[in-house]
């Protein structure tokens, strides 16, 4: 590896300000810092500095979707297959094959669109480049549907990079999360190619479908007023959905990830599935009530932690709540923000059928309020060490 | 015994190469040095010229807005050279050293038959005065101020620290001279912070408190904000250990004293040990023969790996350092470093090997391992400063130079020693002790 990092070296000259490179300064240095720690020791205040950086903490968060996008590859082909009724005689690795054929190039465009974007932001502002589109590029292609086409992928990541993050200044000084920006962009923008039943499952042109499918997500099915689903499908994840999202299995293992590195804040998780618990609890109260239709009813009545397993609700608790930078920052506040999305999420589910999946608009919701919601919990830590001043004057 | 204060945040940080019980006496230096730069914040008007002749307890300089704070020569001999750096800033005041030379001769009594008057000039004209800092700021008292309490942690925390209760050795009637001489100085109390295992607890005239956990229950800002916090208008002092050493030697002997013990420390020192020597003694005095010959570049600092300052062999020590500590530079690539699996990597996260296998001690070097950021992680900071204070958001104040949430945040209570390790944990790799530094200048300059 001398000779890549001689590389590096000898052309460190030729991007510097006013050479004739100049314009790859950015992608220079990102490349040679991705492969090379720089040797930049510390010249002011602490000596020792601890081993972790932004590159370990977002490689980290990458490696904790992995279960999710290998599973979601999986349970691509299976869907297909199985439309097409010919689940039983396909092997395991066909069925996988044809999901990394058809995930894999939604990651390409994700991540090629978003990172040129990045680059030549970093580039016109003399910034390093920043780490956080590493996680961004990998959850945007996490929560399309599968049929979504490239092209509309490519749109809603140059969106939600450049009206997400770099308007605001890049990693770290977003407002919302980047990845469901991108989510929402397509969802309001090309509501027809977006929601139905037709993007759901990858299907050919030639492909002919058995007589019972129907491509809906259990969610929309349930909204329709039909609960048909298998509670082990939606735990295992062997129901249509977004990419990443429809395994809670792979969730919780990415879950574990995060936890035991100490990446993925606990409170946010546990929070927000103790909100989702309480208002799929209440709703069930309620599920007797007059004045219902009957669609509504069946939605109100279904069991609560059903709601856990199903939709978006897991990934977004575990991998798009937790984003450190669009959550409340104060600890208190993070209690608070993930109840909310938790209660907001499994409302906007039930009770309003046209957005059958709350959680991404419920965490979009909390995100613009966390910084309310921190600006109060730090008028109370003000609030107490006047008092303090108070009792000891 | 006296009450116990518990603190869980905080962070040890296990180095190899701390001091053996062992201590050395160093031959006097060829070369010592005041340096203004040890002060933040002071103007320092020069007493002395080049190659005038000097005895231990001359005025060097003093400070320009507060005349009567003196700083006083450690050595007696010649003013060898005045080094100034960029705009004429004084750097150092080297004196080269004469054996030979006396010792200005000051008031020898018994503190407890002075008056505070009489101490407070006594301290002022020998120079030890500024030895007492003040809190808010971590800045020299002032001398007309009336201080709440005086705060005198007995034990050090920080990374290879001295232990200090090795050094009090045969010295602890001194130590309670210079207690007695700083309770003039106050109406309200002494407060000892004593570690669990402590010398100091027989010392008279003070209140002890004891503290356990990692550090920094051991700075003396973390102990104030525990006993008795710092608030808006109220001002309180601090002394180290050692510097109370030096009160107590100027009254009982009527010279002013500047023999320190500080300890070698460090993953590239040979021995690590404590040596016996004088304050503001030349780094080569204490560091050639005894550091271990390396193909790699070497950093000492004088102080501790937090908070010290990066020296070269030609420096001087710091004014208030009882430290020196060397560890490798680390000015190498490493190849895709943040992507090893790191068995030897220490880190407060959980994201490397090393928190699976710990390792009794760890050799870290300067390298800041990964590029600066944007804060992006909220929960870091809050889980290394055992106070109640909102370490990012203070900071964010600061650099939003918003001068209301800074004291609301409690600016008051902290000085960069107090967020240091919040600097050691940071994930974006941001100079939180600078930002905290500049802040503090901001409120001195803003509201005096």
């Amino acid at each position: 590896m001398k000779f890549l990092k001689d590389f590096f070296e000898k052309t460190e000259p030729l991007v510097q300000k006013g050479a004739r490179f100049h314009w790859l300064n950015s992608v220079h240095d990102g490349f040679f810092t991705f492969l090379f720690v720089p040797r930049s020791t510390s010249q002011t205040g602490s000596h020792i500095h601890d081993y972790i950086d932004l590159k370990r903490t977002m490689s980290i968060v990458v490696l904790s979707l992995v279960p999710a996008l290998l599973f979601g590859m999986y349970n691509v082909g299976f869907q297909h297959y199985k439309a097409i009724g010919e689940l039983v005689s396909t092997g395991f690795f066909s069925l996988f094959i044809y999901g990394l054929l058809k995930v894999l190039p939604i990651v390409v465009v994700s991540y090629v669109v978003g990172l040129g974007i990045e680059f030549a932001f970093a580039q016109m502002r003399g910034h390093e480049i920043n780490e956080g589109f590493l996680v961004s590029g990998m959850l945007i292609p996490l929560i399309m549907p599968v049929e979504t086409p490239l092209w509309m992928v490519a749109i809603a990541t140059a969106f939600a990079v450049v009206f997400g993050k770099e308007v605001f200044g890049g990693t770290g000084m977003n407002i919302w999360n980047p990845a469901l920006i991108a989510r929402a962009f397509l969802f309001f923008a090309y509501p027809a190619q977006m929601s139905g039943n037709a993007v759901w499952v990858s299907m050919g042109k030639t492909d002919v479908p058995v007589d019972s499918f129907t491509g809906a997500t259990p969610l929309a099915d349930i909204a329709a007023g039909n609960v048909n689903f298998s509670v082990a499908d939606a735990f295992f994840g062997l129901i249509p959905g977004s990419i990443g999202e429809t395994s809670t299995v792979a969730i919780l293992l990415g879950a574990a990830i995060l936890l035991i590195t100490g990446i993925g804040s606990w409170k946010i998780m546990v929070s927000t599935v103790a909100g989702g618990v309480i208002m799929g609890i209440i709703l069930n109260l309620f599920a007797g009530s007059t004045g219902l239709s009957p669609e509504s009813a069946a939605f109100f009545a279904m069991p609560f932690w059903h709601h856990l397993i199903l939709g978006g609700f897991a990934f977004g608790a575990i991998f798009m709540a937790t984003d450190p930078v669009s959550a409340a920052q104060t600890e208190k506040g993070k209690w608070i923000y993930g109840f909310l999305i938790g209660i907001l999420a499994i409302l906007i589910r039930v009770i309003n059928p046209a957005y059958p999946e709350g959680m991404m608009l419920a965490i979009l919701l909390m995100n613009t309020f966390a910084p309310l919601i921190d600006h109060y919990v730090i008028q109370g830590h003000i609030k107490r060490r006047l008092n303090r001043a108070k009792l000891s004057a | 015994m006296s009450e116990v204060i518990k603190l869980k945040k905080g962070l040890d940080i296990k180095l190899k190469g701390s001091a053996e019980p062992v201590m050395e006496v160093v031959p006097v230096p060829s070369s010592v040095a005041l340096k203004p730069t040890d002060f933040p914040g002071l103007t320092p008007k020069l007493v002395v010229k080049q190659d005038d002749v000097i005895q231990v307890g001359d005025v060097i300089f003093y400070d320009k807005y507060h005349p009567e704070v003196v700083f006083t020569a450690p050595a007696g001999g010649k003013v060898a050279s005045i080094n100034r750096g960029e705009r004429r800033r004084i750097l150092e005041v080297v004196i080269s050293t004469d054996p030979g030379s006396g010792s200005v001769q000051f008031r020898q009594a018994d503190p407890q038959n002075l008056s505070a008057e009489e101490i407070k000039e006594q301290l002022l004209k020998s120079g030890l005065w500024p030895f007492i800092k003040r809190r808010p700021y971590g800045t020299i008292a002032l001398p007309q101020e009336q201080p709440r309490d005086i705060f005198i942690s007995t034990f050090d925390t920080a990374p290879l620290a001295p232990d200090y209760n090795f050094i009090m050795e045969g010295q602890l009637e001194t130590f309670q001279t210079g207690i007695h001489a700083l309770a003039r100085l106050t109406h309200g109390k002494i407060y000892l912070g004593v570690s669990k295992t402590s010398v100091f607890t027989n010392i008279k005239q003070v209140e002890i408190r004891q503290f356990t956990g990692p550090h920094p229950a051991g700075n003396a800002g973390v102990q104030i904000h525990h006993i008795s916090p710092v608030n808006k208008g109220e001002v309180v002092w601090t002394v180290n250990p050692q510097d109370v050493l030096f009160i107590g030697r100027l009254f009982e002997t009527g010279k002013v004293d500047f023999t320190r013990i500080i300890a070698l420390t460090g993953s590239e020192v040979e021995q690590p040990k404590y040596l016996q020597t004088i304050l503001g003694t030349s780094v080569t005095s204490i560091t050639e023969g005894r550091l271990k010959k390396t193909g790699y570049s070497q950093r000492i600092i004088s102080g501790n790996v937090l908070t010290g300052e990066k020296v070269k062999s030609q420096n001087f020590l710091g004014f208030y350092d009882a430290q020196v500590t060397v560890i490798p530079e680390g000015d190498e690539y490493e190849l895709l470093g943040w992507a090893t699996p790191g068995v030897k990597k220490f880190s407060a996260s959980r994201t490397y090997l090393s928190r699976l296998f710990p390792r009794k001690n760890y050799i870290l070097n300067a390298n800041l391992h990964g590029g600066e950021r944007a804060f992006v992680l909220s929960d870091q900071y809050g889980k290394v400063l055992p106070m109640d204070i909102l370490p990012v958001h203070l900071l964010k104040a600061i650099l939003a130079n918003d001068l209301d949430k800074m004291e609301q945040l409690g600016i008051y209570e902290v000085i960069e020693e107090d967020m240091a390790l919040c600097e050691f944990v940071c994930t974006s790799k941001i100079k939180v002790q600078s930002i905290l530094r500049n802040g503090i200048n901001t409120v001195i300059k803003e509201l005096g």
